[in-house]
């Protein structure tokens, strides 16, 4: 599983972020991306903090982390891989990618590699239909894809791992 | 204003163009489905179901949220929109369990409701789903059941927009969509964090299906009950609420639209009836004989009553006499025991527990206003422009007056909180000033200063309206906002701001509590609010005004029915020679001119067996009053104590004859709100046991005394009140009966006083502004005893907790006493979150399971008086000269581990 980090120097650094997008009536979407990124995911506690911070009621904020599927309220992997489900990729053969990729970390979708790597989860349409199939990696995209290319694909992030 | 003509199945309706097309059937008692309407909440038209056809619009349109036009064509019940109304019950029927045969909402429920009147066959059309099978019963007070909820919204509207704590949102997506609520997670400390349940009930009261549902122990169907409407028995804010019954219990509040709280409860209002059933009810007479209570019969009881008060009178002469009245009780009770008290026992010797709370607003407001009450109403909370809410928790206190005040701050309006806790309101103040306990004199000088120097006061109606403001300016112009700052604890900006956000709008509203009152200046404190209020020009208009928030359902009324040892019913002067002549011939015998003795003094003349009997109705000193040992050592020392009331108080366990009573919910009369306003309480079951209502019980007494007391029902003993009180005068309760009507109302033509001073303040000619210096609390920190103590009341308990308690789902959400203390002063004494203390003061020792919390200043400590050897047994008894009011507010306290 990933570990999950609640450190101060990341509290300062979401609240950096609040300050300098006028605070209080900072949008509660830009905060909510900021905190994904910083935090690899948004607990209960982080909702708490930016409830507090944006003088928004927590259940909003959890109601808006729950609708979309960009945010997580439990650690995810350093790399998340979306499998895009839409219409357009699966008629070009996205289920078959999605296995594949399942049985090369050896996890289902919407699981995270015990490393703490990778989470795989299938996205609905990302709007990139001209390139279906598609996956997404963090913020790489990679389209038209055939799972020959899949392992080769994955070891950039792995080496790129292990070379730091 | 424009109005609009429209064409509903071919009737015509002329409205206003912005009231909306479902409002337009109603004018025409056209019956529109609805399931996430209410008329209190901006129209979502999520539900869908009040979908109607609208001549030349592409689809159907929601009868909620569209407005009307004028020659609108509108058909509500027409083929296509019953198709539609049948399709969205179909689908509803989807993911909802058929279990109307079991569930508790069948016969109040729309859904089965609707789908009887469109002909739904729940397992026609489409497979059950049953998507959403989660059930939340961690909350003490509710359940809620996913599988029965239709996500109409309306529970998330009603937390977000009334209620105002957002506590309730809408978790997940698509078809896995369901409702969540933020329970705390902490409740066992009754403490309240922000935006989480604070189980108001509210939603549960709204759910137009089984969703949301009361936990109940009771089995009863919808149509097995009846409904009574009646006044909620706790705070002041005079609650309107139907008690639904079955077989003589009460198994559920239903609140009421429309009325003071315009159907809004706090958890106390739905939740805490259930004391009235309890097993611990006294059920029969007690005398306790050989020091033990016996059972006896009402007439060996009342006979030894009778055969004591003449004993002691004649052996000690009628000021060795004195009755304590009770808040608790009705208006019809309070005059009662006063009547007895004066009539019966010859003295001015009465008194009621508003001693201890607003017997400094009662003094204060009268010597500078005229009237000392609340001046303008809760309604008008809806146009004040700044609230300055001052030594009042008012989230807690008066739960349903706070979220109003919350409603209109989320609208715009401004919030100044001056508390020495970081109350609930203080998160969303523009100004929060963490005033030092007792320095409010010190923080309204500061604002007056700020005010007149700023050239923000209101020199015209000072003019006209009021004298002594030269005096007022000698004594604020010291006050600068350094010299404040540094006394009050607060920063000086803050001071400014809060002084030009009062002073800067149109309708500013000053809202106080304890806080200003509880203090050996009380009387002082609560001056110095006429004067702020009174220097910008907010007496006598609509939505500002100096609002005390009385704290019992009935305070206002027991101070108004002359429960007090200085003046008769409607504040007329015991020592004024034509008032003791009307009632004199009123009442039939002599009556005494002396001003009796006020509560204190009473427990003092106690101790010393100068009083030797007192009567006590309803009241529980030995946890109410400050400094307990002193009551106990007073109370013990009496000949002769007889305490009525509904259970065995603390107080009761002294005494010598203990009379059952009845709750409110078993007997008629009237209640007086904060706001002014006599609202009705109506019968809804039977007295229990051999228990009498306290009415019949003083009128019983009278009789053996030999006094005139010929009431056959309540209301004669109301309209005997409207004879001798010219405030009351034009009350009946044919008038009453409605939604109750506010005083002054001095003839039955009259329609009672929404706010007081409209015609300027003909009682005194002028309002008097009083000239005060600070001065602090009588007893501050010092080498031994190093912390300073407030107390107060939290939203889950009430007052001594003899109602509460005996609410199971209260009594577990704060079953202990506890000290709210911040992390430098526990780290100070090492002490850890949750470990029981021993806090002592200069009178006594109270152990209490310790709350770190950041909403506390360093050197402060806060304690709930609602426990029996709690706070009250650290308080210092100081009194107010003027009033009598005892220091309740503040004392210096020390720590030390168990």
């Amino acid at each position: 599983m990933a570990k999950l980090d609640l450190s101060k120097a990341k509290y300062a650094k979401l609240k950096k972020f609040i300050d300098e997008n006028q605070g209080e009536t900072c949008g509660l979407m830009p905060v909510l991306h900021q905190a994904q990124e910083i935090f690899g995911c948004i607990p209960i506690e982080v909702q708490k903090f930016i409830s507090e911070e944006l003088n928004v009621s927590v259940a909003e904020i959890y109601g808006v982390v729950t609708f979309y599927s960009r945010f997580s309220t439990e650690p995810v992997g350093e790399y998340v891989i979306g499998v895009c489900l839409g219409t357009a990729c699966y008629v070009k053969g996205a289920q078959k990618i999605i296995d594949d990729i399942g049985s090369k970390l050896n996890i289902k979708p919407e699981q995270t590699t015990k490393d703490g790597k990778f989470t795989l989860t299938a996205t609905r349409c990302i709007g990139a239909c001209g390139l279906a199939p598609v996956i997404t990696i963090n913020d790489d995209v990679y389209g038209r894809l055939t799972p020959d290319q899949i392992p080769e694909i994955l070891s950039k992030y792995t080496d790129e791992l292990e070379g730091e | 204003m424009n109005k609009v003509k429209v064409k509903i199945n071919e009737q015509f309706v002329e409205i206003d163009h912005h009231l909306t097309i479902l409002e337009a059937a109603k004018e025409l008692n056209i019956d529109i489905p609805t399931f996430c309407h209410d008329e209190r909440l901006n129209p979502t038209g999520s539900c869908r179901m009040c979908v109607v056809e609208v001549e030349g619009a592409r689809n159907l349109m929601t009868a909620c949220s569209t407005q009307v036009r004028d020659g609108m064509v509108v058909k509500t019940h027409s083929t296509p929109v019953i198709e539609a109304r049948k399709g969205i019950l179909e689908l509803m029927w989807a993911n909802h369990p058929n279990e109307c045969l079991t569930c508790e909402k069948a016969g109040n429920c729309k859904l089965q409701d609707y789908s009887y009147q469109y002909d739904i066959d729940p397992d026609s059309l489409y497979p059950r789903l049953d998507s959403r099978k989660y059930f939340d019963d961690t909350n003490r007070f509710y359940t809620l059941d996913s599988r029965k909820c239709i996500l109409c919204g309306k529970c998330v509207q009603i937390c977000a927009e009334l209620q105002v704590n957002g506590a309730i949102g809408f978790e997940d997506r698509g078809i896995d969509t369901r409702i969540s609520i933020k329970q705390n997670e902490e409740p066992t400390d009754g403490v309240i964090d922000p935006y989480t349940c604070v189980s108001c009930g509210n939603c549960v009261n709204n759910c137009p299906v089984g969703a949301l549902m009361p936990k109940s122990k009771e089995k009863f169907r919808n149509w097995e009950v009846k409904k009574v409407k009646t006044t909620c028995p706790y705070c002041g804010v005079g609650c309107q609420f139907e008690l639904v019954v079955k077989d003589n219990k009460v198994v559920r509040v239903d609140p009421v639209k429309g009325g003071t709280n315009d159907g809004l409860l706090c958890v106390k209002g739905t939740f805490g009836y259930k004391f009235i059933n309890h097993p611990d009810r006294l059920t029969h007479p007690l005398i306790r004989k050989n020091g033990e209570f016996v059972k006896v019969s009402w007439d060996e009881a009342l006979d030894l009553i009778v055969e004591k008060i003449k004993e002691t009178k004649d052996k000690y002469g009628a000021n060795a006499l004195a009755g304590l009245s009770s808040a608790k009780c009705s208006n019809e009770e309070n005059y009662l025991m006063q009547k007895l008290v004066r009539a019966g026992f010859g003295t001015n010797n009465v008194d009621h527990c508003a001693r201890l709370c607003h017997a400094s607003t009662v003094a204060g407001l009268a010597t500078t206003l005229g009237s000392g009450a609340m001046t303008n109403s809760i309604s008008e909370i809806d146009g004040t422009d700044t609230f300055l809410v001052i030594g009042s928790n008012t989230t807690e206190t008066h739960p349903v007056i706070g979220s109003m005040i919350k409603q209109r701050v989320k609208k715009g309006a401004h919030l100044i909180v001056c508390d020495p806790r970081q109350i609930e309101l203080a998160k969303m103040a523009d100004v929060h000033l963490q005033i030092k306990p007792g320095t409010n004199v010190a923080i309204a000088n500061g604002l007056m200063h700020v005010i007149y120097q700023e050239g923000l006061y209101d020199i015209d109606y000072i003019d006209k309206n009021t004298t002594c403001f030269k005096d007022l300016i000698e004594v604020i112009k010291d006050y600068t906002p350094a010299r404040v700052a540094k006394i009050c604890g607060v920063s000086e900006n803050d001071i400014i701001k809060a002084a030009r956000l009062y002073a800067k709008v149109n309708k500013a509203a000053i809202y106080y509590a304890m806080g200003i009152t509880q203090h050996s200046h009380g009387t002082n404190h609560v001056k110095s609010m006429a004067n702020l209020a009174l220097m910008t020009g907010n007496v006598g208009k609509e939505s500002t005004g100096i609002n005390p928030l009385r704290g019992q359902n009935n305070v206002q009324g027991a101070c108004d029915l002359g429960a007090l040892p200085n003046v008769y019913p409607g504040y007329q002067a015991v020592t004024d020679v034509n008032i003791q002549k009307k009632f004199e011939e009123a009442w039939g015998v002599k009556l005494s001119n002396e001003v009796g003795h006020t509560l204190p003094i009473m427990m003092n003349d106690a101790s010393n067996q100068d009083i030797r009997l007192m009567y006590i109705m309803g009241e529980n000193p030995m946890v109410s009053d400050p400094d307990t040992n002193h009551i106990k050592k007073a109370l013990t020392n009496l000949d002769f104590l007889v305490v009525q009331d509904i259970f065995l108080t603390k107080t009761a366990e002294l005494a010598d004859v203990i009379l059952p009573a009845v709750t409110y919910a078993e007997k008629d009369g009237t209640f007086t709100n904060t706001e002014r306003r006599v609202q009705r309480i109506r019968k809804a079951v039977e007295p229990q046991s051999d228990t009498r209502p306290d009415w019949e019980i003083l009128t019983d007494v009278m009789k053996r005394l030999g006094l005139k007391a010929d009431y056959k029902t309540v209301e004669d003993v109301f309209n005997e009140i409207t004879s001798l009180t010219p405030i009351y005068a034009g009350f009946d309760y044919q008038r009453l009966n409605e939604n109750g009507m506010q005083w002054p109302c001095p003839s039955n033509d009259h329609p009672g006083t929404k706010f007081l001073y409209s015609d300027g303040f003909t009682k005194l000619g002028k309002a008097i502004f009083t000239p005060i210096h600070f001065m602090g609390p009588k007893e501050n920190p010092d080498h031994d005893y190093p912390l300073i103590l407030t107390t107060g009341r939290t939203l889950y308990h009430f007052h001594t907790k003899t109602m509460t308690d005996r609410v199971e789902a209260l009594k577990q959400t704060l079953p202990n006493n506890f000290i709210q203390i911040s992390l430098n002063t526990a780290k100070q004494y090492q002490i850890n979150h949750n470990e029981f203390v021993l806090v002592s003061s200069r009178r006594g020792t109270s152990k209490a399971k310790v709350q770190i919390t950041d909403t506390i200043n360093d050197g402060v400590v806060f304690m709930p008086f609602h426990f029996a050897d709690g706070a009250n047994m650290l308080t210092n008894p100081a009194l107010d000269e003027i009033c009598n009011i005892p220091e309740l507010k503040v004392c210096a306290v020390k720590i030390e581990k168990c």
